[in-house]
């Protein structure tokens, strides 16, 4: 097998062009974060009913597909598939990136995040989003140790093992992101023990539509070569992270259904949630599932990048459009708090709770999702995070 | 720790500002600090310029955890005592002479209390000194109408 | 006011605390342990378990004087933004579709023994005081708003905008989340809840509030004769606050 060269990517106009759109769209974001904290929440489409809206839908996202993005990595270093491992440190940097703009978000909507350090020095340890920031901050950690030992050949030999303790950690990590909502057993819909592992799935399928288009756009924009049998290995593996997604999707409202209690939850989300139930039927379902199925199966796509690139483009609205229908529409399900009445009150007892997003929050997610592709952007400017070239036989 | 600066700095120009006669104001800009019409703090002077945050910051934590509602160090205390002019008429947190308000800003520190806590008196209720010493308090509260 | 109910629920409800506001009671009826206001400088203790019993059958459904009660109390009046606007207690309309029967309640803050916007909390500013009453430490409160997505009640709110001109008493600030505190700083100093106050002075003397944990006092009593009901017992949260006639 021939050694990978790994190599900065030069500065070319396009590669400016790039940073400064991501850098409006970050700074958009940050300005988006300053009006909010200083009109307070009331200029966001969030209130009493609907507490948490386009931000956490980004940020969740975001952070669901910084565990997915090291997939690559995974499979490359633990399983020992040596075909993947020339793109490890492009798994591991995007993964940093995507958690950071997540979190970025979920920092910068919250009602006084001039107390980020109250977060970080009082903790209750019975929470799972304390648990949460702990696993954050491991993920940071050992996916920036797990880089160094694939940088620096003094240290290689460690890398199979570290490499085997981000596995699981993402693991863990995207579990404890699931148990976020899957702990919130006074919400009808969240009740259900499917939440975690439904994440997990999630995360492969974001993680890897992520990657697909980053590796793209790098190594196109770079003028490097990129061979295709890598690249329908990655096919075929976002297809049956897709599938997979879909068929536990079918089971996670199958399931409800039996719940007696759950019936009218899943009702409301998959036909009069208003923007909830289109959200996930064209969203999820229809633009973020089948047609990128189509786009990865179907004969006439064979071996084509633009159909690839647009399956994951599809896959990552999908999943925002998944995060909608999961947050959203499970707070604008009404609470049922007296099973069998009819229930009215000047708080909204008993409705459904509508929500509209604001500018401010959109700009806010965007940014958030600027902020992880400028830090790739930079990562793969400054460090050698690519290879140079990955023509079909350096993968044998 | 970023407020250690203006506060020694503040601590500098304070202490000969005070010790030196109160009509030499023309050379260091001072805030116009009026205590409000009490007789005394509820620690000396000294003390309280250093260390009136920890004071209220731990009663704070007492009170709100623990219940513990002792008026020597309450918040609402200080500001029954403070936030009153020599006339005896509240002084608004707008009112750049505000006794906490003036000082901060002249040190340079924002504390967010006052996003939240009411920095007016309560009408007739009197700042108090000590534990248990409403009657102090009262007297001192019927001492103002006489006040010049 | 000179209403005998009235009179009877106010001996009664004083179970717990000598209400300061209350001088007109003869010292003689208070058996109880807290047989006078908790001193200033103890804290409190877990002797006592604050709670609130509903009585829905004497609760109007045109009658709002513990709403009114906790938003002249606590100055939470709101922006006209009815979706964003705090609400700390609200009356709730119920009507049974099968038999037409219509019941009024007010609801708040349940005051859970296991409160999950407790367990949820990142900071620890959601706890639960000695005595059982849930509360916000506003001063940690980040104002994630995890604790509203957890709360079964929907009984937290989330202040959208700059406040000015608060209750001394009551500070309420932008950014943070808040709900019924029960009233502490009336509590603390040996007064009732203002909703309770308030539906014993102007409503029909549908609440009734003492320590749950004491034998002697009326709402232990009243519960003991009388059926009543936990909202969503299913949850198995243990709650301060009791409905009866639901
Ligand atoms: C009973 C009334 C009273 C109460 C209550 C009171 N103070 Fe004071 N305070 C005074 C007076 C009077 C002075 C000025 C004393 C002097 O100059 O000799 C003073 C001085 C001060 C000073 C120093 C100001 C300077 O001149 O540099 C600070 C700081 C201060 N108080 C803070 C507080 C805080 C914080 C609290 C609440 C814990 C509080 N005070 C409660 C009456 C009161
Ligand atoms: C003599 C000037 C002065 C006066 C008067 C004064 N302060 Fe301060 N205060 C300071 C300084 C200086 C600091 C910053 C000290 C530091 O951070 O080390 C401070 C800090 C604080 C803090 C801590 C802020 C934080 O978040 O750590 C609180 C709380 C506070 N002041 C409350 C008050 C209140 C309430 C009053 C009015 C009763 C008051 N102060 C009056 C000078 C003053
Ligand atoms: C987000 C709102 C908020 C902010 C900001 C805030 N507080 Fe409070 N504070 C409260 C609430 C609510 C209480 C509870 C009142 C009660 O139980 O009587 C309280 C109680 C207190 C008490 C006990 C009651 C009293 O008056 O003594 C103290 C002391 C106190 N706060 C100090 C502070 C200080 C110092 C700051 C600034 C560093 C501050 N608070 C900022 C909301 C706030």
């Amino acid at each position: 097998m021939k050694r990978t060269r790994y190599l900065e990517i030069g500065t070319s106009s396009g590669y400016l062009l790039l940073l400064a759109v991501l850098g409006v769209l970050v700074a958009g974001g940050a300005g988006a974060a300053w009006f909010m904290e200083h009109q307070g929440h009331h200029v966001t489409g969030m209130d009493n009913q609907v507490a948490w809206g386009m931000p956490h839908v980004f940020a969740v996202f975001l952070i669901v597909a910084a565990s997915g993005a090291l997939n690559v990595a995974s499979i490359g270093s633990v399983f020992a598939k040596v075909e993947y491992k020339p793109l490890a440190r492009l798994s591991g940097l995007l993964a940093i990136a995507l958690l950071a703009g997540g979190l970025a978000i979920l920092v910068l909507d919250l009602g006084r995040p001039d107390r980020l350090i109250v977060a970080m020095t009082n903790y209750n340890f019975k929470s799972i989003f304390a648990w949460n920031i702990f696993l954050y901050n491991g993920f940071f950690l050992i996916v920036a140790i797990y880089l160094w030992t694939l940088m620096d050949p003094s240290v290689a030999k460690y890398g199979k093992r570290i490499g085997l303790l981000a596995i699981g950690w993402r693991l863990v990590l995207t579990t404890g992101t699931g148990s976020i909502f899957g702990f919130l057993v006074a919400r009808q819909a969240y009740d259900a023990a499917i939440l975690a592992p439904y994440f997990i799935v999630l995360s492969l399928a974001f993680g890897m539509a992520a990657f697909i288009l980053v590796m793209l756009v790098a190594f196109n924009g770079s003028g490097r070569t990129l061979g295709g049998a890598l690249l329908g290995r990655l096919r075929n593996l976002l297809g049956v992270f897709i599938a997979i997604a879909l068929l536990v999707v079918t089971t996670y409202y199958l399931t409800n259904l039996y719940a007696a209690e759950h019936q009218a939850t899943v009702r409301m989300i998959l036909l009069d949630g208003g923007s909830v139930t289109t959200t996930f039927w064209i969203g999820q379902v229809l633009l973020g599932s089948l047609i990128p199925l189509g786009l990865i199966y179907h004969p006439l796509f064979r071996d084509s990048r633009p159909a690839l690139a647009s399956a994951s483009v599809l896959v990552v609205l999908g999943g925002l459009a998944t995060m909608y229908v999961i947050i959203i529409g499970g707070q604008s399900v009404p609470l049922v708090l007296f099973p069998g009445m009819e229930v009215s009150s000047s708080f909204f007892d008993g409705s459904f709770n509508p929500y509209a997003p604001s500018l401010p929050e959109m700009a806010l997610g965007l940014g958030g999702g600027a902020l992880a592709l400028l830090l790739v952007a930079l990562g793969v400017r400054v460090l050698p995070f690519l290879p140079d070239a990955l023509p079909d036989t350096a993968a044998d | 720790m970023r407020h250690l600066l203006p506060a020694l700095l503040l601590l500098l120009a304070a202490l000969p500002a005070t010790a030196a006669a109160p009509a030499d104001g023309s050379r260091v800009p001072l805030p116009a600090i009026d205590a409000g019409p009490g007789e005394q703090c509820v620690e000396p002077v000294e003390f309280m310029r250093r260390n009136h945050m920890e004071l209220i910051l731990h009663q704070r934590d007492e009170t709100v955890h623990r219940s513990i509602r002792t008026k020597r160090y309450s918040l609402r205390n200080c500001i029954n005592c403070h936030a009153v002019d020599a006339g005896g008429q509240p002084v608004s947190l707008d009112d750049p002479e505000h006794f906490c308000v003036s000082c901060h800003r002249y040190a340079a520190v924002k504390p967010d209390c006052f996003q939240c806590h009411s920095g007016e008196p309560e009408p007739g209720v009197p700042g108090v000194v000590g534990a248990g010493a409403w009657s102090r308090g009262l007297a001192a509260n019927a001492s103002r109408g006489v006040k010049p | 006011m000179s209403e005998q109910p009235i009179d009877r629920y106010r001996r009664r409800l004083l179970g717990g605390a000598v209400a300061a506001g209350t001088l007109t009671l003869a010292p003689g009826l208070f058996l109880h342990r807290l047989a006078e206001a908790k001193p200033d400088a103890d804290p409190v203790t877990s002797i006592i378990r604050w709670g609130l019993l509903v009585d829905t059958n004497r609760c109007a459904s045109n009658c709002t004087a513990c709403v009114d009660a906790c938003r002249d109390e606590h100055g939470w009046t709101g922006h006209d933004r009815p979706r964003s606007d705090a609400q700390w207690i609200r009356k709730v309309e119920l009507r049974d579709p099968a038999t037409g029967r219509e019941v009024s309640l007010p609801m708040m803050c349940q005051h859970c023994a296991k409160p999950p916007c407790v367990d949820v909390c990142p900071t620890g500013a959601s706890f639960k005081r000695a005595d059982g009453i849930v509360l916000v430490d506003k001063h940690i409160c980040i104002g994630c708003r995890y604790c509203m997505l957890a709360c079964p009640y929907k009984a937290r709110s989330f202040i959208h905008e700059e406040l000015s001109h608060q209750k001394p008493y009551s500070p309420r600030g932008k950014g943070t989340v808040e709900g019924c505190t029960l009233c502490v700083h009336r509590i603390d100093v040996g007064q009732e809840p203002a909703c309770v106050e308030a539906c014993t002075a102007d409503g029909r003397g549908a609440l009734l509030f003492g320590d749950l944990n004491d034998p002697k006092s009326a709402i232990y009593q009243a519960l003991a004769e009388h059926p009543s009901t936990q909202v969503r017992a299913d949850l198995n949260l243990d709650l301060g606050v009791r409905y009866r006639g639901l």
